[in-house]
C-alpha cells in the first residue's frame, strides 16, 4: 500500500482505525507511583508504512516501546501483533514473533566483533542449543549462510570494512547502523527504532534515513521515535504524537505538525486548563505561559521543529 | 638462603594437585564471570557440595566412591538450579551477595554438630570432624609404583611427588585439560556467542529473541558443575573432606587465579593456577629461609609467614592489574573498549 492511499483513507484523529493494522493497542496504561507514563486508549499501526512517534520529553514514547516489546510490564491493557495477543509477553518472545526494537542508548556489544554482533541476530540457530554447540558439524553450514546474510547487510550499511573489528571501536553513528543492521538479521516484520538519529553526525544521518526508508520495500513495518521534526516529516508516512502518556494527535506529517494540540504539547501552552493557576515559573519567556513547573515538558530542542511546521 | 629450595617448593606446588584443583574452580568461574558476566562469589559452595557428595556417600552411606562422584556432580547441578531461579533475575552485585552468602550457609551447615556420627571404628565423623578414608578405590587404580623426582641430576631446582600424589595430580590436571577444551568448544559456538553477548548487554540479547535467563542458567549450571568436579577431586586427592577447605577465601583465590591467567581466555585458569601457587608457595618458602634474623621474626615466623605471603601475593596481583590488566593470557585490546 502506498503512503498516499494510507493518508487518503484514514481519518487524522487519535486512535483512528487502519485498513491493515500490524499492531493494535487497547487501553494500555503504565504508572510509576503517581506518574502516569503511558495511557493509550486505542492505537493502530498500519502495516508496511513508516510511522513516526513524536512527543515532548517525558511523553512516554520510550516507555510505550518498552511495554510493546516486553521490556516493561503494563498495569493494564492489551495489545496484539499480527493478530496474536502479545500482552505481557517476554522480550525474547516478542522478538521471535517478529517485533524487534533498537534502543535509544545504542547497545552494540563492544567485545564482540561487528560480524559476531550481526550473527547474534540470526534466529533459529542450531548451534545455540547447548548440546549441539560443541558439535561443530551440526551448525557449520547454517553458520555459513548466516555469515553470507550478515555480509550482505554489512555491505548495505557500509560497515563491511569494519567486519572483523570489535564493535567497541565503532563511532556512535556506526553503532546505530550496526544496531539497525543487527535488528534486520532477526528478519522482523515490525522494526521499532528508538531515536535512530540521536547522536549521529549529520553526514551519516542521510544514509541512516535512506536505510529506514528502504525497510518497507523489504516487507517491514517501521515505528520510530524521533525529536527532529525535519526527519519526521522527511521519512514518515504517518505521525503519532504523544503527550503525558496519551495519544493526542495522529495523521500525515504536515497535518500533525500544524495541529494546535501538538504545538501546545511541545510549547507547554496551558491556557484552557483550569488546573494550572500557579504563577509563571520564570525563564519560560513569553512563549510559554503558566506551566505549573512542568518544565520538563518544554523541550527547547523541539521548539524549532514544531515552529517550522 | 637456598634459591634452589625456594624454586623447587614453588614448582612442586605449581604443578601439584592443589593448583589443579584451583584451576578447575577458576575454569568454572571463567564460565560464570569471564564469559557470562555472572559475578559468582560462592564458587567454593559448588566445590563444597562436590566434596561432601563424595564424603557423605562413601563415609555415611558406605557406597562406592564412584557413586559419590556422581552424587557430587549432581549436587552441583542442583545447587546451580536452586541458586539460579531466585537470583538470576537480579543485577550483578546482588547476585554476588547471594552467592557468597549461600556458600557460607552451606559451610556452616555441614560443620554443624548435628551431623556428627560414629564410624564403625567408633571415631566421630561428620560436622567439624569431616570425613576420611574416601579414596581407597581411586588409589587402587594408581599405575605409578614409585615417586617422581624432577630436576635431580640436571642441577637446581629439584622437587618430587610421592606416587599417590602423582596419580591424583595426573588425573586432576587431565581433567583440567579436558574441561578447558570442552569450555573452548562451547565458547566458539553460536551458544558461546549468546553467552558472551549476555556479558556485554543482556537487554540487547533479549531484543534479538534470545532467552537470556535460560542461557544464564545453563552457564551457571556448567560453571557450577566444573566447580563441583573440583570439589570431588579435592576429596579424592586428600581422601578426606573438611569444612576448613571451604572458607570464602578460597573463592577469592580462584578469582586471583582467573585474573592472573586472564578472564575469558582458553588456558588462563590453568596458567593462572600454576603461577598463583608458584608465587604463593615460593613466597612462603622464601620467608622461611629468611627466618634467621635477616628480617624481623614477626614477619617470618610460622604465624607471620601466612599473612606476609597473602600480602605479597596481593601486591603481585595489584601490580599485574596495573601493568597487565588483561591477565597473562588475555588480549589488551578487549580492555580498551568501553561500552
Amino acid at each position: 500500500m502506498s503512503d498516499v492511499t494510507v493518508r487518503a483513507e484514514i481519518p487524522a484523529e487519535p486512535g483512528s482505525p487502519k485498513p491493515d493494522p500490524i499492531l493494535r493497542v487497547e487501553q494500555v496504561r503504565r504508572t510509576f507511583g503517581g506518574l502516569v507514563a503511558v495511557d493509550v486508549d486505542h492505537l493502530e499501526i498500519q502495516r508496511g508504512v513508516i510511522t513516526g512517534l513524536i512527543g515532548p520529553n517525558g511523553a512516554g514514547k520510550t516507555t510505550f516501546f518498552n511495554l510493546m516489546t516486553g521490556f516493561d510490564r503494563a498495569n493494564q491493557g492489551t495489545w496484539s501483533f499480527d493478530g496474536v495477543d502479545l500482552t505481557g509477553v517476554s522480550p525474547h518472545r516478542a522478538a521471535q514473533r517478529g517485533m524487534v526494537r533498537t534502543f535509544q542508548l545504542t547497545k552494540a556489544l563492544s567485545k564482540l566483533t561487528v560480524l559476531e554482533n550481526m550473527k547474534l541476530g540470526a534466529t533459529d540457530q542450531v548451534g545455540e542449543t547447548l548440546w549441539r554447540a560443541p558439535l561443530r558439524w551440526l551448525w557449520r553450514d547454517q553458520e555459513q549462510e548466516i555469515v553470507e546474510r550478515a555480509d550482505e547487510l554489512l555491505a548495505r550499511f557500509q560497515l563491511d570494512h569494519m567486519r572483523d573489528e570489535y564493535a567497541g571501536t565503532l563511532s556512535g553513528g556506526q553503532r546505530k547502523l550496526l544496531e539497525m543492521a543487527r535488528a534486520l538479521m532477526v528478519n522482523p516484520t515490525l522494526v521499532m527504532l528508538d531515536e535512530p538519529m540521536a547522536g549521529v553526525n549529520p553526514a551519516l544521518t542521510q544514509s541512516l534515513l535512506d536505510h529506514v526508508r528502504s525497510l518497507p520495500g523489504m516487507g517491514m513495518t517501521v515505528v520510530f521515535v524521533e525529536h527532529d521534526m525535519d526527519v519526521v516529516s522527511n521519512i514518515s508516512d504517518w505521525v503519532v504524537c504523544m503527550a503525558e502518556g496519551a495519544i493526542i494527535a495522529e495523521g500525515p506529517p504536515q497535518s500533525v505538525t500544524s495541529n494546535p494540540a501538538v504545538i501546545d504539547a511541545y510549547l507547554g501552552e496551558q491556557h484552557d486548563d483550569p488546573s494550572f493557576q500557579e504563577p509563571p515559573d520564570g525563564g519560560q519567556g513569553d512563549q510559554a505561559p503558566p506551566d505549573g513547573g512542568h518544565g520538563d515538558r518544554v523541550a527547547p530542542a523541539d521548539n524549532d521543529g514544531a515552529s517550522d511546521a | 638462603m637456598d634459591v634452589g629450595v625456594i624454586l623447587g617448593n614453588g614448582l612442586r606446588e605449581a604443578f601439584g594437585p592443589t593448583a589443579a584443583y584451583f584451576a578447575l574452580l577458576a575454569i568454572g568461574l571463567n564460565v560464570h564471570y569471564g564469559y557470562t558476566g555472572l559475578a559468582n562469589f560462592g564458587q567454593v559452595g559448588f566445590s563444597l557440595v562436590g566434596s561432601y557428595g563424595v564424603g557423605i556417600v562413601v563415609a555415611e552411606l558406605g557406597w562406592s566412591l564412584w557413586a559419590g562422584v556422581v552424587v557430587g556432580l549432581l549436587a552441583g547441578i542442583v545447587l546451580a538450579l536452586l541458586l539460579g531461579f531466585p537470583t538470576l533475575r537480579l543485577r550483578g552485585d546482588y547476585f554476588a551477595i547471594v552467592t557468597i552468602a549461600a556458600a557460607e550457609i552451606l559451610r556452616l551447615v555441614v560443620r554443624s554438630d548435628y551431623f556428627v556420627t560414629l564410624t564403625e571404628a567408633n571415631t566421630p565423623q561428620g560436622g567439624p570432624f569431616g570425613y576420611g578414608d574416601l579414596a581407597f578405590e581411586f588409589r587402587e587404580l594408581n599405575p605409578f609404583t614409585s615417586s617422581l623426582d624432577i630436576g635431580s641430576g640436571i642441577g637446581l631446582p629439584t622437587w618430587n611427588y610421592p606416587s599417590s600424589q602423582l596419580w591424583s595430580l595426573t588425573v586432576t590436571w587431565s581433567l583440567v585439560i579436558l574441561v578447558s577444551l570442552g569450555v573452548w568448544l562451547l565458547m566458539r559456538s553460536p551458544w558461546g556467542r549468546v553467552i558472551k553477548a549476555i556479558r556485554e548487554d543482556e537487554d540487547a540479547v533479549r531484543s534479538l529473541g534470545k532467552n537470556a535467563f535460560s542461557y544464564k542458567m545453563q552457564s551457571l549450571v556448567i560453571g557450577g558443575v566444573i566447580g563441583s568436579l573440583g570439589g570431588v577431586m579435592l576429596a579424592i586427592q586428600n581422601s578426606s573432606v573438611t569444612d576448613l577447605s571451604f572458607q570464602p577465601i578460597n573463592t577469592f583465590f580462584a578469582y586471583a587465579v582467573l585474573l592472573l591467567g586472564g578472564t575469558a581466555t582458553r588456558w588462563g585458569p590453568a596458567v593462572g593456577a600454576m603461577i598463583f601457587w608458584f608465587l604463593f608457595t615460593g613466597t612462603t618458602s622464601l620467608l622461611a629461609q629468611l627466618d634467621d634474623g635477616f628480617l624481623p621474626s614477626f614477619l617470618t615466623n610460622t604465624n607471620g609467614r601466612g599473612a606476609v605471603t597473602l600480602s605479597a601475593v596481593g601486591l603481585v596481583i595489584m601490580l599485574l592489574m596495573i601493568f597487565r590488566p588483561q591477565g597473562l593470557m588475555g588480549r589488551k585490546q578487549e580492555l580498551l573498549l568501553h561500552e
